[in-house]
């Protein structure tokens, strides 16, 4: 589609765009600008009245505070952190790996009940898993597998967007390809692994982005399948700091915790979004 | 592809061989037999689908009609508990009231928000694009928990809350408004703060599909045509990105419909009143405050139907081509 600038005349439509996109931008950004300055004031400004918007003296403080000294009670806070990364991280790869094997047949092959179960997954899109959480609270605590690294992964391996996402994707890649490995002699299963996994790669990002964020995000998990301290994941750590709804205590060491919290979803977020895009473009849904 | 035609050969050879008519079943029993190593791809995911979705949407409804503490065994109960949702639960009631009002204003217009936004940046050259797509979709990555610090800070009720502030300072009000404890202002307040991290993954897919329009579907407009940008927009763009918005809408049912952890941060449990109480808060209080998993679920299986019984319409909507 052509620019809205055209030739060198002052065009006002499109200082007009630019202007409301960069100030409704700007003003989408702004609570996330105001945790970045408070997680870095210092005690004097935190409770300064009238309240000021930026930090004037920033400081590793309250960093410092949340890394050696708070640590809620008993577990340092640093198990909480390589607690979410080791839960993300088996989300992220496991789901990855299960939904690409997943997605190759859906897409590439000829078989029976393919329609079937490709419908069983749009129509798993349409509601949250949300609704299913106290029979797999049962499933789990019944299998004995509270507490463990495995009632936070498994339940949230299988995710519908994921499969939905990759087959879509493999839908567009031409089959010629998957056929010249063919008559080369390759298994499925290396089709599958030096084929598609390189050209699925978009999808891939895509898909590891959004469970990366779910997972990281989601308080849930360690509050309903876990009841040790030391197993429990970073939202939920923050909610203790917090000390729930309503109540104000240790602002500068809770936007610190925020801080750190939600500063690896932008990152990896700013890595992957071509990749996003371009998977993003085979999204749609047909009845 | 090939696998299969290969495949094929043997099979069609095996039908004439045997006698004129092979039962369905038969013949369906040895396609699968054929697809074997497509159907071992599929198993990780079929298996795990399986145990934490399929299976579960049958518990749910199975345990809707008992009573269950956890503690004894499940107790059938018929439909006591739709009876005693729909008919004593008035803080159910209010409830499904709260979810609707917040569905009807944040679906609608989180989603129109989406796909205006989107298409504005697709008017802009591709170098500047990054920045504004980072500006609208970083909200709705971050976590409703960690932005409580914020959130909290903003709407708090004494006279050093951010907005109270600069509302008195401003002469718009005279003594510090209680945003967070008042009954009026809660849902508003809830809805705001979503309508802040709504740009998802909806608006990511609107975006794509506005970047793959095919160009020569805007020359034939314009040959057809079509002078304003706005005509454009809706015999041309619109069309051309009908799956993403199927996509999106889709998606927007579900987040709209399942609003909890921004209630929760924000308001509690229970909130004042109840007057930022969800279905969603409402399951989570009796599963896993009260324990009552039978009557949780029978909440759980009414908000599922909700959700596929409003994306059905949705489908019906948007989906005819």
């Amino acid at each position: 589609m052509e620019g809205i600038v055209k030739g060198r005349r002052i065009d006002w439509s499109s200082i007009v765009l630019y202007v409301f996109l960069t100030g409704f931008g700007l003003v989408m950004l702004l609570p996330l600008v105001y945790m970045a300055t408070t997680a870095m004031k210092p005690i004097s400004e935190l409770f300064l009245f009238p309240p000021r918007f930026f930090v004037r003296n920033p400081t590793w403080m309250n960093f410092r505070d949340l890394l050696l000294i708070t640590g809620t009670s008993f577990v340092p806070f640093s198990r909480y952190i390589f607690n979410s990364i080791v839960i993300s991280g088996s989300i992220v790869i496991g789901g990855v790996l299960i939904s690409a094997m997943a997605a190759y047949p859906l897409a590439k092959h000829q078989m029976p009940f393919r329609q079937f179960i490709f419908n069983m997954i749009v129509l798993a899109l349409m509601f949250s898993p949300i609704v299913l959480q106290i029979p797999q609270y049962l499933l789990i605590s019944r299998s004995g597998l509270m507490n463990t690294y495995f009632a936070l992964v498994l339940p949230y391996l299988a995710a519908p967007v994921g499969m939905f996402l990759m087959t879509q994707f493999l839908r567009q890649i031409p089959d010629a390809l998957l056929e010249a490995s063919r008559i080369d002699g390759a298994s499925e299963w290396q089709v599958f692994w030096r084929v598609i996994m390189p050209m699925l790669k978009p999808a891939i990002a895509t898909f590891a982005l959004f469970s990366f964020i779910q997972a990281w995000n989601d308080p849930y998990p360690s509050q309903v399948y876990t009841t040790q301290e030391d197993m429990k994941a970073l939202p939920l750590a923050i909610q203790t700091i917090s000390g729930g709804a309503g109540v104000i205590a240790r602002v500068g060491t809770l936007a610190a915790a925020s801080f750190l919290m939600i500063v690896p979803t932008i990152v990896v977020f700013i890595i992957t979004q071509r990749m996003v895009l371009q998977t993003m473009a085979h999204s749609g849904l047909k009845e | 592809m090939s696998a299969n035609t290969e495949a094929a050969v043997p099979a069609t050879s095996a039908m004439q061989a045997s006698p004129v008519r092979q039962g369905r079943m038969v013949r369906l029993w040895a396609d699968v037999k054929r697809n074997k190593v497509s159907y071992l791809f599929l198993a990780p995911f079929l298996l795990l689908f399986t145990f934490f979705t399929i299976i579960p949407i049958f518990m749910s409804v199975g345990l809707s009609f008992t009573y269950y503490n956890i503690l004894e065994a499940p107790k059938f109960i018929g439909l006591s508990n739709y009876k005693l949702l729909f008919v004593d639960d008035d803080i159910f009631l209010k409830a499904i009231g709260i979810t609707l009002k917040f569905a009807f204003i944040t679906g609608p217009l989180g989603y129109a928000m989406a796909f205006l936004l989107a298409w504005l940046i697709s008017q802009i050259p591709v170098k500047y694009r990054f920045f504004y797509t980072l500006c609208f979709y970083t909200p709705s990555i971050t976590s409703a928990v960690a932005m409580s610090v914020v959130w909290l800070y903003l709407f708090a009720g004494d006279r050093k809350g951010l907005l109270n502030y600069y509302a008195m300072k401003l002469g718009l009000i005279d003594e510090p408004y209680l945003f967070l404890q008042n009954v009026d202002s809660i849902v508003p307040v809830i809805i705001i703060v979503s309508l802040w991290m709504s740009m998802g993954v909806g608006f990511l897919a609107f975006l794509a599909g506005l970047q793959n329009v095919p160009k020569d579907l805007y020359e034939a407009g314009a040959i057809d045509g079509i002078r304003y940008r706005w005509q454009e927009l809706i015999y041309i763009t619109v069309p051309a990105v009908k799956p993403q918005l199927l996509f999106g809408a889709v998606l927007q049912v579900v987040s709209s419909l399942t609003v909890f952890d921004v209630s929760i941060q924000l308001v509690g449990l229970p909130s004042p009143l109840y007057a930022g109480h969800t279905i969603l808060t409402h399951l989570y209080d009796y599963a896993f405050i009260k324990f009552e998993m039978g009557y949780a679920s029978a909440i759980a299986v009414v908000l599922f139907a909700m959700m596929i019984g409003l994306n059905r319409v949705i489908f019906k909507l948007l989906g005819r081509d």
